[in-house]
């Protein structure tokens, strides 16, 4: 009887554990989605804002709405006093490279800040026709703030 | 006046003393687990006792906890029409806080209690005597298994409970409010992180499990061995120990805040 009890307690506590890292594994998987589990080949190209609004390390990059990277790293360019933002791309995409051009836009009207990349032109033969790492992104465009725009609404409808 | 000044005094010397004590248990709980040889046996049967005998309240009470957080959110976000933020409001307000303090809550009134009354009675039946007179020491004997399972096991129960309450809201606002899922996780998936919600959650939850332990088996050890001290001494973990996880969470929410 004794040992069939304890038999019971080491059954009970395994299930305990079990259950646990099962509720672990939900929570990390569907909750928090980890996406990345093994490191995937990326490389990083540079982009300056004037005003990121409230874009977040870990942003989406995204072209055409799919995402082909995250951002890694907001600092204060110390020269231009712009934002320097460092955007981690996946590799196994080649992005052509004339006249690309990076925005920052919103999901939805109350939704987080992400970056949207237009490709450039397809110029196989240029000097440099795919964006690769260390690239500079020339042409940015700026977060929309709601100030600014209702500001400008406000100064264009006085005149 | 001296009456009242000599109360006082005696009062916060009581205090002090209640303080330094309690300090010196702990030490002592912490110190003494590396003496703490054989008896897993006794880890297994507490965390049985304190983990898996409470699965049934936390697994229940989370569940309509993710009910009324996502009927309440629904209530709420409707009138702004940010019903696409109900995802990461449920999971979030669980991982960072509902989560920890209310199965600590829970924990200390379902398990703490009865380990204060437990060793309260071991000592008024005079079975702690009987252990030192065997030269067994009864703090690593009694009180050290039973703190281990706990700070094992209430951390554990935590992550059941988000899971769960989490799942809870989800099925309520899905099947119930015929809400889109797939929304309700990717809102939900970019929202929470794992290093910021999900580990500092369990972080909180093995604080507060450090603090109930200490408090119930203090009280325990340290009560009056009659039956209506060891009926104080089980309210007094009860009081305590929620105001100990109440006040240390505002504490760690505070130091956590920064990176949110």
């Amino acid at each position: 009887m004794l040992k069939q009890r304890q038999e019971w307690i080491y059954s009970a506590v395994g299930l305990f554990v079990v259950l646990s890292g099962l509720a672990l594994v939900f929570l990390i998987f569907q909750v928090s989605g980890v996406k990345y589990v093994h490191k995937m080949k990326t490389y990083d190209v540079y982009a300056n804002f004037n005003d990121i609004g409230g874009l977040r390390v870990h942003a989406p990059v995204t072209i055409s709405g799919v995402r082909i990277g995250e951002v890694a790293s907001i600092r204060l360019d110390p020269n231009a006093l712009s934002a320097k933002v460092t955007l981690r791309l996946e590799r196994s995409q080649q992005i052509p490279f004339d006249d690309i051009n990076a925005r920052i836009l919103t999901e939805g009207l109350l939704g987080a800040n992400y970056i949207s990349i237009i490709p450039g032109f397809d110029n196989p033969n240029g000097e440099h026709p795919f964006l690769s790492s260390g690239d500079m992104i020339a042409k940015t465009q700026d977060a929309m703030i709601l100030e600014n725009l209702i500001g400008q609404l406000l100064f264009n409808a006085k005149k | 006046m001296n009456l009242l000044l000599r109360n006082l005094g005696f009062r916060v010397i009581q205090w002090l003393n209640f303080i330094g004590r309690s300090g010196y248990f702990f030490v002592q709980m912490v110190v003494k687990s590396s003496w703490y040889r054989g008896f897993t046996q006794d880890v297994y049967k507490q965390i049985y006792q304190l983990g898996f005998q409470s699965l049934g309240i936390i697994t229940v009470s989370a569940l309509f906890i993710g009910l009324v957080l996502s009927l309440q959110g629904i209530h709420t976000l409707e009138k702004f029409g940010a019903l696409s933020q109900l995802g990461p409001m449920i999971a979030l307000s669980i991982l960072r806080e509902m989560g920890p303090v209310i199965s600590a809550l829970l924990f200390s009134g379902r398990a703490c209690s009865a380990l204060t009354a437990e060793i309260g009675l071991l000592k008024a039946s005079d079975q702690l005597d009987a252990l030192k007179m065997m030269g067994i020491d009864p703090i690593v004997r009694v009180i050290i298994p039973r703190f281990w399972s706990g700070v094992i096991g209430l951390p554990l129960l935590n992550i059941l409970f988000c899971a769960v309450a989490i799942v809870g809201g989800y099925w309520y606002c899905t099947h119930q409010m015929m809400l889109d899922s797939g929304m309700f996780w990717a809102n939900t998936q970019n929202a929470v992180s794992w290093e910021l919600d999900i580990k500092n959650g369990i972080i909180k939850s093995i604080v507060f499990a450090v603090l109930l332990l200490w408090i119930a088996l203090y009280q325990g050890l340290n009560c009056t061995p009659t039956a209506n001290g060891i009926s104080k001494a089980t309210t007094r973990t009860v009081v305590l120990g929620a105001l100990c996880v109440l006040g240390s969470d505002f504490i760690l929410t505070a130091l956590m805040i920064g990176d949110w």
